[in-house]
C-alpha cells in the first residue's frame, strides 16, 4: 500500500543521507523525496512517499525513529490528510494545438506560466494522480519535457507535526 | 577559563571521560592528536599493526566491561581498515567511539592525498557519525559521541576530524560537558506497565515455558536479574551465541545454546513450549530457521531496548520496549504479587520431557583417539584446565561453535565472539584487549588456521605491549565450516576451503617473540595446556591438530522448524 511518511529532521549536513541511505540499505522502496527547511530553521521537513506491506512500513518508521537526526515522524496515511505536488511540463503548442492545450489547463486548474511561438510552460498542483491524468490529457507526443517536485503533505485539522 | 588546541581538547578530554587507553595508528592527518598524546600521560595509547585490529582490541575491551572502547586511526586507508571492525561492533551493539583524522577542510571533496569520506563510507555501519567542524565543538561533539556509544542500543559512533580542527596553534576554551542536549534521541528508561503486568500473567500460567535470553541481557547488565527470575520461577532458559554466560551454564535450568547449532533440548523445548520469552535477543535467522515454521505453539512475549527488533522477523504478542534490567527488576516484583499460581504438576511434567530430550544428544561425539584429536575435546580440557573461568574470545567457524558448544560459560562477559556479522580475524585483537585491561585473568583466543592468518600480525603487538595471552589453535587444515557446508550441501566438493602451504606456527610465533608448542597426540593435549597456562607471562600459542572430518552438530536443518536437525552425519530428526 502507499503511504507518506512525513520526518522532521535535524537540518544538519549528511542527515538527509542518512535517511536516504536507509531506504536503499534496507531494500525499502522510495517513490517520491521532497525536503526543505521549515519555519524552525534548525528543523528539515522531509515527506517521502513508500510501498509495501504493513509490517515493511511499521519497520520504515521504526527504522526512521532510530536514526539520530530525526526528530519526529507521522505516517500522514493514518489519518485524514491533505497532499500536494507540484508540476511543470512544456509542450509543443503551435496552431489549433494552442487553444485546446489551454483548455485543458483550465479544466485542471493550471496555469500557464511561460509562453513563446512554439511552446507553452504550464504548472499543475495537486495529487499525483490528478498530474498523471493531465499528462495523459495532452495529445500524444506534445510532451517535451516533464518535472514534478515529489509530495508534500500535512495533516487536517488540528494534528500538527512540531517539536 | 582553560584555553587548548582541538589535539588538546581530545586528548583532555579521554582523560575526564575516564579513558584510560586507546587503540590506534598514526597518520598525517591525525599527527597533531598523536602530539597531544606524546605531550600527557593520562592516556595510554596501544599501537597496533593494523587498524582493524585496534577496532576489535577496544571491541573486546567494550564486550568484558561494557564500557566503550576508543580507536584513533588517520584518514583514508586508516579510517576504511576500520570498517570491518566497526561492522562487528555495529552487529552485535557494541559501544565504541572510533576518532578518525581526516584531511584539512579546505581540501575535503577534492581528492586529496588520504582523502575518503568516512562519514559515507562508515554509516551504514554505525549507530552515528558525526563531524567537527569547529575546534570549539570539540569537547561536546565527543560528549555526545560517548553518550550515543553507551546508552539505548549501543553501538559505534565515529567521530571525523579534519586535520586543521586540531591546529596546535589555535587555542579554544575548554570545559568537559557533563550532560549531553540532544532533541531527537531518547532511550526508553522503563518498560510499559500495563504490558509487564500482562507479560507477568502469562509467564506464570504457562504450562510449557521456556526463557530465550540473548547478549541483550549481557550488554544491558541483566544477567544477575535473569539468573534471578529463572531460578524464582524454575524454568527452563536457553541462551543464544550472544547470550551464553547470563545464567550458568553449567546449572540444570540451562538447556545451552539454541538455534543452528544449539542443543538438542534447547531446540525440542523451544519447538514444543507455549510460552516464549525472549529477553535481549532478537529472533535472529540463525536461532529461527524458518520463521513460518518458528514455535508453532507458543504465545511469544519480548523484551528488548530496540522498538525495531520488535515483530521484525517474527510476530510477538506481548512486546515489551525498555532496558532489560529495568523490566526485569519490574517483572520480579510482579511475579512476587501475582495471585496466578504457577501450575507445578505441568511444570514437572515439562521438565521431564527436557530431561528426556538431553539424553537424545547430549553434546556427545565420537571419542578422541591417540592419533585424531576431536576438537570438541579440546575445548573441554580447556575448559578442565582454565577451571571454566577464562575469558574466552573466538575467530568465527567451526572451532567458534565447538567453543560455544562445549566451553561452558557460567559469568557474563565471558565469551567474547563475533556473533552477528562473523568477522573472521576477531578473536586476537579482541583477546589482546581483554588481557590489556585485565592482567590477572586467564584470557585464550579460541581460533582456526584460517581466522588467525586474519589478524596474525599482532603477535607484534603483543609482544611490545607484554600480553601474555594464550591462542588455542584447532588446526584442521581447512576451512571447516566451509568445508562442511560443502560436505553437507555440495557433495564434498571442496572447492578452495583447503589451507596449503600453511606456516610453520611455533617458528612463526617463535619469531614474534613468544611460545609456541603443539600437539599431536592426545596423551600430550592436556599436559601441553596444563604447560601452557603455567606459563603466566608468556603468550604462547597451541597449535594442536584436530581430526579434519568433524562436523558441527547437531546442526539445524535449513528451511525447518527449529527442532530440525541433523544430529550426526547419519542421523537425523
Amino acid at each position: 500500500m502507499r503511504r507518506i511518511i512525513s520526518v522532521l529532521l535535524e537540518n544538519e549536513p549528511g542527515a538527509l543521507s542518512r535517511v536516504v541511505g536507509l531506504f536503499s540499505q534496507r531494500n525499502y522502496n522510495i517513490e517520491t523525496l521532497t525536503v526543505a527547511p521549515t519555519e524552525d530553521e534548525s528543523l528539515s521537513r522531509l515527506t517521502v512517499t513508500t510501498s509495501g506491506s504493513d509490517k515493511v512500513i511499521e519497520q520504515i518508521t521504526k527504522q526512521l525513529n532510530k536514526l539520530i537526526e530525526v526528530v519526529k515522524l507521522v505516517d500522514l496515511t493514518e489519518g485524514a490528510h491533505i497532499e500536494r505536488e507540484l508540476m511543470l511540463v512544456k509542450v509543443k503548442a503551435t496552431g489549433s494545438q494552442r487553444a485546446e492545450i489551454t483548455r485543458t489547463v483550465d479544466i485542471f486548474r493550471g496555469q500557464v506560466v511561460d509562453v513563446n511561438s512554439s511552446v507553452y510552460t504550464v504548472q499543475v498542483t495537486g495529487n499525483s494522480d490528478k498530474l498523471d491524468a493531465f499528462i495523459r490529457s495532452v495529445s500524444e507526443g506534445s510532451v517535451l519535457e516533464v518535472v514534478r517536485s515529489g509530495v508534500s503533505g500535512i495533516a487536517r485539522g488540528e494534528k500538527v507535526l512540531s517539536l | 577559563m582553560e584555553l587548548l588546541s582541538g589535539a588538546d581538547m581530545i586528548t583532555r578530554f579521554l582523560k575526564d571521560e575516564g579513558v584510560e587507553n586507546i587503540y590506534g595508528y598514526p597518520g598525517g592527518a591525525a599527527l597533531h592528536i598523536y602530539d597531544a598524546l606524546f605531550r600527557q600521560d593520562h592516556v595510554k595509547h596501544i599501537l597496533v599493526r593494523h587498524e582493524q585490529a585496534a577496532v576489535h582490541m577496544a571491541d573486546g575491551y567494550a564486550r568484558a566491561t561494557g564500557k566503550a572502547g576508543v580507536v584513533l586511526v588517520t584518514s583514508g586507508p586508516g579510517a576504511t581498515n576500520t570498517i570491518t571492525g566497526i561492522a562487528t561492533a555495529f552487529t552485535d551493539s557494541i559501544p565504541m567511539v572510533v576518532l578518525c583524522g581526516q584531511v584539512p577542510s579546505v581540501l575535503i571533496g577534492e581528492d586529496a592525498f588520504q582523502e575518503t569520506d568516512m562519514m559515507g563510507v562508515s554509516r551504514p555501519v554505525v549507530k552515528h557519525n558525526m563531524a567537527i567542524r569547529h575546534p570549539s565543538e570539540i569537547p561536546d561533539v565527543l560528549k555526545k559521541a560517548f553518550y550515543i556509544a553507551q546508552s539505548g542500543r549501543p553501538g559505534p559512533v565515529v567521530v571525523d576530524i579534519p586535520k586543521d580542527m586540531t591546529a596546535p596553534n589555535e587555542r579554544f576554551e575548554y570545559v568537559y560537558p557533563k550532560k549531553v542536549k540532544l532533541r531527537s534521541y531518547a532511550p526508553p528508561v522503563r518498560g510499559h506497565s500495563g504490558q509487564i503486568r500482562k507479560a507477568v500473567d502469562m509467564l506464570m500460567s504457562a504450562k510449557r515455558p521456556i526463557i530465550y535470553a540473548g547478549g541483550g541481557v549481557i550488554i544491558g547488565g541483566a544477567s544477575k536479574l535473569l539468573t534471578e527470575l529463572v531460578d524464582r520461577l524454575n524454568y527452563p532458559v536457553t541462551q543464544t551465541l550472544m547470550g551464553l554466560g547470563c545464567y550458568p551454564g553449567t546449572a540444570k535450568r540451562s538447556v545451552g545454546m539454541l538455534g543452528m547449532h544449539g542443543t538438542y533440548e534447547a531446540n525440542e523445548a523451544m519447538h514444543h513450549s507455549d510460552l516464549v520469552l525472549a529477553v535481549g535477543a532478537r529472533f535472529d535467522d540463525r536461532v529461527t530457521n524458518a520463521t513460518d515454521k518458528f514455535c508453532p505453539g507458543a504465545r511469544i512475549i519480548h523484551i528488548d531496548i530496540d522498538p525495531a527488533n520488535i515483530s521484525k522477523t517474527v510476530g510477538v504478542d506481548v512486546p515489551i520496549v525498555g532496558p532489560v534490567d529495568s523490566v526485569l527488576t519490574d517483572m520480579l516484583a510482579l511475579v512476587e504479587e501475582s495471585e496466578i499460581e504457577i501450575d507445578q504438576a505441568a511444570l514437572d511434567a515439562w521438565w521431564k520431557k527436557i530431561e528426556g530430550w538431553r539424553t537424545v544428544h547430549g553434546g556427545r561425539y565420537e571419542p578422541s583417539t591417540q592419533d585424531s584429536i576431536k576438537p570438541q575435546h579440546v575445548i573441554e580440557t580447556l575448559h578442565k584446565v582454565t577451571k571454566g573461568d577464562a575469558f574466552v574470545t573466538s575467530d568465527v567457524g567451526q572451532h567458534q561453535m565447538y567453543a560455544a558448544q562445549y566451553y561452558k560459560f557460567d559469568k557474563p562477559n565471558r565469551w567474547i565472539n563475533s556473533g552477528g556479522l562473523g568477522t573472521m580475524g576477531f578473536g586476537l585483537p579482541a583477546a589482546m584487549g581483554i588481557k590489556l585491561n585485565f592482567p590477572e585473568a586467564e584470557v585464550v583466543c579460541v581460533t582456526g588456521e584460517g581466522s588467525i592468518q586474519m589478524n596474525i600480525q599482532e603477535l607484534s603487538t603483543c609482544n611490545q605491549y607484554n600480553l601474555p595471552l594464550k591462542v588455542l589453535l584447532l588446526n584442521n587444515e581447512a576451512l571447516g565450516m566451509v568445508k562442511q557446508w560443502q560436505d553437507m550441501n555440495y557433495e564434498s566438493r571442496h572447492s578452495y576451503s583447503y589451507m596449503d602451504s600453511l606456516p610453520d606456527f611455533t617458528k612463526l610465533v617463535e619469531s614474534y617473540g613468544h611460545v609456541g608448542m603443539t600437539v599431536n597426540k592426545l596423551d600430550e593435549l592436556e599436559s601441553t595446556l596444563e604447560k601452557a597456562f603455567a606459563m603466566k607471562d608468556r603468550l604462547v600459542f597451541i597449535n594442536v591438530y584436530v581430526d579434519p572430518k568433524e562436523h558441527v552438530y547437531p546442526m539445524q536443518i535449513a528451511r525447518g522448524s527449529m527442532n530440525d536437525m541433523w544430529l550426526s552425519k547419519t542421523e537425523r530428526t
